[in-house]
């Protein structure tokens, strides 16, 4: 530990130090300015290291050195509420310390360590913890913050405090002399463990119509919403993470708009959770590495995001990771790989996109926590194809790991149609196992009005090349009836105004609409039977 | 700090803007170097990448006439800083930020780095409140608000010029007490257009700043010019508490400039040979509009972007597209109708529209008509395509009402000419239009 180093190269977002001794993805300060770096990689009497903050007035001959640790996050209780950026340095008390603009090159820690907290502790003297293990609790917000053991094992608790603590003092003392602390690091770039994983039986329950009706999602499942500019992407992301079915949620906003994440902190404060009627602010966690903030941070961010979503479904929580977007995510990849020059793939992109990309999915699941208790993290990430043009290698990488496809259509969003999810291109694969849920909790009718929905949609597309010829007067009086009908489910049932009290639609209210319209359908159909005009028969 | 000034004569390759200087002792990134060049020239220049003691270094000016043995390069241990003082207002700069306007350089208050620092997001107030340009269909239907980016789709052929002009005089606030200033940056002039700019300058007198290069002035001035104005632009906004709004065209010619930069580089390129890192590029100058908590001021964009081939998934407006929050698109059909300005409402938008017009901002009825206008629009829009199928005398009495309502839509609603319009008039516009026609507003 503490090594230190000279600057050889630097280039863009890397530099070239002649430091030996270090390890990949160790993280490392560097130049007088000691910017937060990581080691990607290692030659015999150099390391290449990439830094997450703006290299700027950086000179060659400045000193490097190592800290023997990989790039981690701090966890512990006081993460709910707050805003990070892409290295879990706290936005608001940068804000405080250097004003409204980042220079850089500051460390802060992302968890208040003068905090009072009422602690109450579950580990007995005598007992002996393991990794996850819940040591004790406070309370954070409307939550129940578990403090769990870091990866220390074997030696039993001499003695543990109870009532008020703050972080930088110790919780308790094991046999052999050691303090058992408050909060834990955890490198990032590696998964939490668990017991074991189980394959996504429950709905995610979004609020969305056209998702929860029509390409259901899943607890501890993945999607992706891709969509070219102006499609919505970032309002349904957010529509979900005020309303989504779960405990807490963990919001990345990689390299988007700063007006953006403005709002959104505007409107969380002002807004409820529907199910818990508590500020939405309460359970949700944000990760800000706006599009002008440093790319390799945006690199990093997601890493960041995910470890501290996993820390909270140790607890037993269902955590939900919402990033927007993953495109920004790839291409700061892209830079990056660019700058050391490797090899290129498809459109630049390096060629371990789609494995780095499957191993950063594979940390969704439902699993058993290492304590015992049942704790699920679901994923929705946006993706920014270029163009629009779906046969880009992020939106594909991702179709080969995720479980749901949304397809946010240009179309459709010309039209106003929002959310423009496509009803004919999006699919999911978690529509049979959550099925039963909605059938044995909403109403038994539910698999049947799924079925004349998605039906009547498919008629009136066909039908809608003929109306286009002979226009709509040229149609039979039932096929007219059916293409108002289908005009209904679009702009009654589809259509959801993202900043009306319908942005939010529980799954009984959700099934009555759809209802509602195909009754009114049948007995429309029924009286043109018997001979009735289009007119009275509406 | 070093304590004496390095000067080096160690050039071992010159491509295009690019110079290698070899044997430098501790050069920084972004540092501003001076290259004297044999015939007695200074120009400034900028380190780009270190490797050992080799540095790369890129010339603002054009490199014609260095040579290996003779050219020099002094390092200034200083990054790229530009000179502020509230004196600039009024004044016209080139692309290296001299005087173009015959007045002496101002005294500078302060020098201050020109790629910014981002605004933290935690920091950032959500953009509000309305600006008028005097055009009814961004007024009325796609409303620009302060510390919004908006930017303008054109094509070739287009008056994107006309739009610009306007905009730039007709501009205002609905608050006349809070000093406005549009901080204007032209790239790749061609003379045509930069005495078209001039005249319009002149007529306004005061209440801008202006950056102006040349089509036959150097490319890189092409990428610094923005940064300028948008420093000048922060810290008019955040220092002395103006509201500007910063007009950048062509960003077409900045995003070539930038190709050719990193070609010359041998950097990899990506789509259409434009560099990978674009994206975050473009993001570092779009990002600095906004609007900063417990600070009075406000930077708005208007960037003008020119689609190749008249291509909206050209890497240019795409990358611009996923920036911004919305665009005004103008159409070639509107502008072969004699309809100025020839904006198409149905693919514009502002996204942030609804935090800037309402009672108190604009009109309680803003919203409604300009919905309404918009729907009907799109209607009467929609049976064109019919009315080109079936013939006129096939349709409806209903359906002829809406494709007389488009046209009319057009001419007086949209084709206002070159007369400025408050938003009062738009709205006015709008709703008796519709009362023309007929159609219900409720």
């Amino acid at each position: 530990m503490g090594m230190g180093g000279r600057i050889q190269a630097i280039s863009g977002p890397t530099v070239t130090v002649d430091l030996k001794g270090l390890k990949l993805y160790e993280r490392v300060y560097v130049g007088n300015a000691m910017l937060t770096g990581e080691v990607v990689r290692l030659e015999k009497e150099k390391a290449v290291i990439q830094i997450y903050e703006d290299t700027r007035g950086l000179a060659v001959g400045e000193p490097v050195k190592g800290v023997g640790m990989p790039l981690t996050v701090r966890l512990g209780p006081g993460l709910l509420g707050g805003m990070f950026d892409g290295l879990q340095r706290p936005l608001e008390r940068l804000r405080q310390d250097m004003g409204p603009f980042i220079t850089g090159g500051k460390e802060v820690y992302a968890l208040d360590y003068m905090k009072r907290w009422k602690f109450t502790p579950v580990l007995k003297a005598g007992e002996a913890p393991t990794m996850g293990t819940v040591i004790g609790t406070v309370d954070e917000g409307a939550f129940k913050h578990y403090i769990m053991c870091g990866n220390y094992s074997g030696v039993k608790v001499a003695h543990m405090r109870d009532g008020d603590i703050s972080l930088d003092e110790p919780l308790g003392e094991y046999e052999d002399g050691r303090e058992i602390p408050g909060c834990n690091e955890w490198p990032v770039r590696m998964a939490r463990p668990y017991r074991r994983k189980f394959a996504p039986a429950e709905p995610l329950i979004t609020g969305q119509r056209s998702i929860d009706f029509l390409f259901p999602l899943a607890r501890g499942g993945t999607a992706i919403f891709p969509g070219g500019f102006g499609t919505g992407k970032t309002i349904l992301e957010q529509s979900v993470a005020k309303f989504a079915d779960v405990d807490i949620v963990v919001y990345v906003g990689c390299g988007e708009r700063g007006n953006e994440m403005a709002d959104m902190i505007a409107e969380f404060e002002e807004l409820q959770d529907p199910w818990s009627k508590r500020p939405l602010r309460e359970r949700t966690v944000l990760v800000v590495n706006t599009s002008n903030m440093p790319v390799a941070a945006r690199e990093a961010s997601i890493y960041t995001a995910v470890t501290m979503a996993e820390y909270y479904r140790d607890m037993g929580y269902h955590v939900l990771f919402l990033a927007d977007s993953l495109s920004r995510w790839a291409e700061a990849l892209r830079e990056i790989s660019a700058s050391l020059e490797e090899m290129p793939g498809e459109e630049g992109y390096p060629t371990y996109l789609a494995s780095r990309l499957s191993g950063f999915l594979e940390r969704a699941g439902v699993v058993e926590t290492m304590n015992g208790r049942i704790g699920s993290l679901s994923m929705i990430l946006s993706v920014s194809p270029p163009g629009g043009d779906f046969t880009e290698p992020v939106t594909q990488a991702c179709l080969r790991t995720t479980g749901a496809f949304l397809m946010l259509d240009t179309s459709l969003a010309h039209r106003r149609h929002y959310p423009a999810i496509n009803w004919f291109q999006s699919y999911s694969l978690y529509a049979k196992e959550v099925a039963g849920h909605y059938r044995e909790k909403v109403s038994a009718e539910w698999d049947e009005m799924l079925l004349r929905c998605r039906q009547l949609l498919q008629q009136e597309e066909a039908l809608r090349e003929v109306a286009e010829i002979v226009g709509a007067e040229g149609l039979q009086d039932t096929d007219r009836m059916l293409m108002r009908t289908a005009e209904r489910i679009r702009t009654e049932f589809l259509q959801q105004n993202a900043y009306s009290d319908d942005a939010f639609s529980p799954p009984d209210r959700t099934l009555a609409i759809i209802k509602g319209i195909v009754n009114d359908h049948d007995r429309a159909m029924g009286k043109l039977k018997q001979g009735a005009s289009l007119e009275e028969a509406v | 700090m070093r304590l004496s000034e390095h000067i080096y004569r160690t050039i071992s390759t010159v491509a295009g803007p690019l110079l290698f200087v070899e044997n430098v002792f501790s050069a920084r990134i972004g540092e501003v170097v001076t290259v004297h060049t044999p015939d007695g020239r200074d120009m400034e220049a900028e380190v780009l990448e270190i490797d050992g003691d080799t540095a790369l270094v890129e010339v603002y000016g054009g490199t014609q006439g260095l040579d290996i043995e003779r050219t020099s390069v002094s390092f200034s241990d200083a990054i790229k800083k530009v000179p502020l003082s509230g004196d600039i207002v009024g004044r016209i700069f080139n692309g290296s930020f001299q005087p173009k306007d015959g007045a002496p350089m101002f005294i500078p208050e302060k020098q201050t780095p020109i790629t910014g620092a981002p605004i933290n997001p935690a920091a950032r107030a959500r953009p509000a409140d309305f600006i008028e340009t005097g055009f009814s269909p961004i007024d009325g239907l796609n409303t620009l608000v302060r510390g919004q980016k908006l930017p303008v789709f054109s094509a070739a052929g287009l008056p994107s010029k006309e739009v610009v002009a306007s905009i730039l005089k007709n501009s205002r606030l609905a608050d006349p007490s809070k000093r406005f200033v549009v901080v204007f940056a032209a790239l790749g002039l061609t003379f045509h257009e930069y005495s078209f700019y001039m005249k319009v300058l002149e007529e306004m007198q005061t209440g801008f700043v202006a950056f102006v290069n040349m089509a036959d002035e150097p490319v890189m001035e092409r990428l610094l010019a923005p940064r300028f104005a948008l420093t000048v632009a922060e810290y008019l906004a955040f220092e002395k508490g103006m509201d500007i709004l910063v007009i950048i065209t062509d960003m077409t010619n900045y995003c070539d400039a930038l190709r050719e930069i990193s070609t010359a580089r041998e950097e990899l390129p990506g789509r259409r040979g434009y560099p990978g890192y674009m994206y975050s590029d473009l993001a570092s100058l779009y990002e600095r509009a906004g609007r900063i908590h417990g600070l009075e001021g406000s930077v708005t964009m208007l960037p003008v972007v020119t689609m190749p081939e008249d291509d909206i998934t050209h890497p240019i407006p795409d990358l611009t597209g996923y920036i911004t929050e919305g665009q005004i698109v103008l159409s070639r059909e509107l502008h072969q109708k004699g309809i100025f300005p020839p904006i198409d409402v149905l693919p514009s938008l502002s996204r942030l529209m609804q935090k800037g017009i309402g009672e108190g901002l604009t009109r309680a009825d803003h919203r409604k008509v300009s919905n309404h206008l918009y729907k009907y629009y799109a209607k009467g829009r929609d049976l064109r395509r019919l009315e080109a199928i079936v013939g006129r005398d096939g349709m409806t009495k209903v359906d002829i009402l809406m494709l007389d309502f488009a046209d009319a839509f057009e001419k007086e609603f949209v084709g206002q000419g070159a007369k400025r319009r408050t938003v009062f008039e738009t709205l006015d516009t709008g709703l008796d239009l519709m009362k023309k026609f007929s159609l219900e507003v409720k």
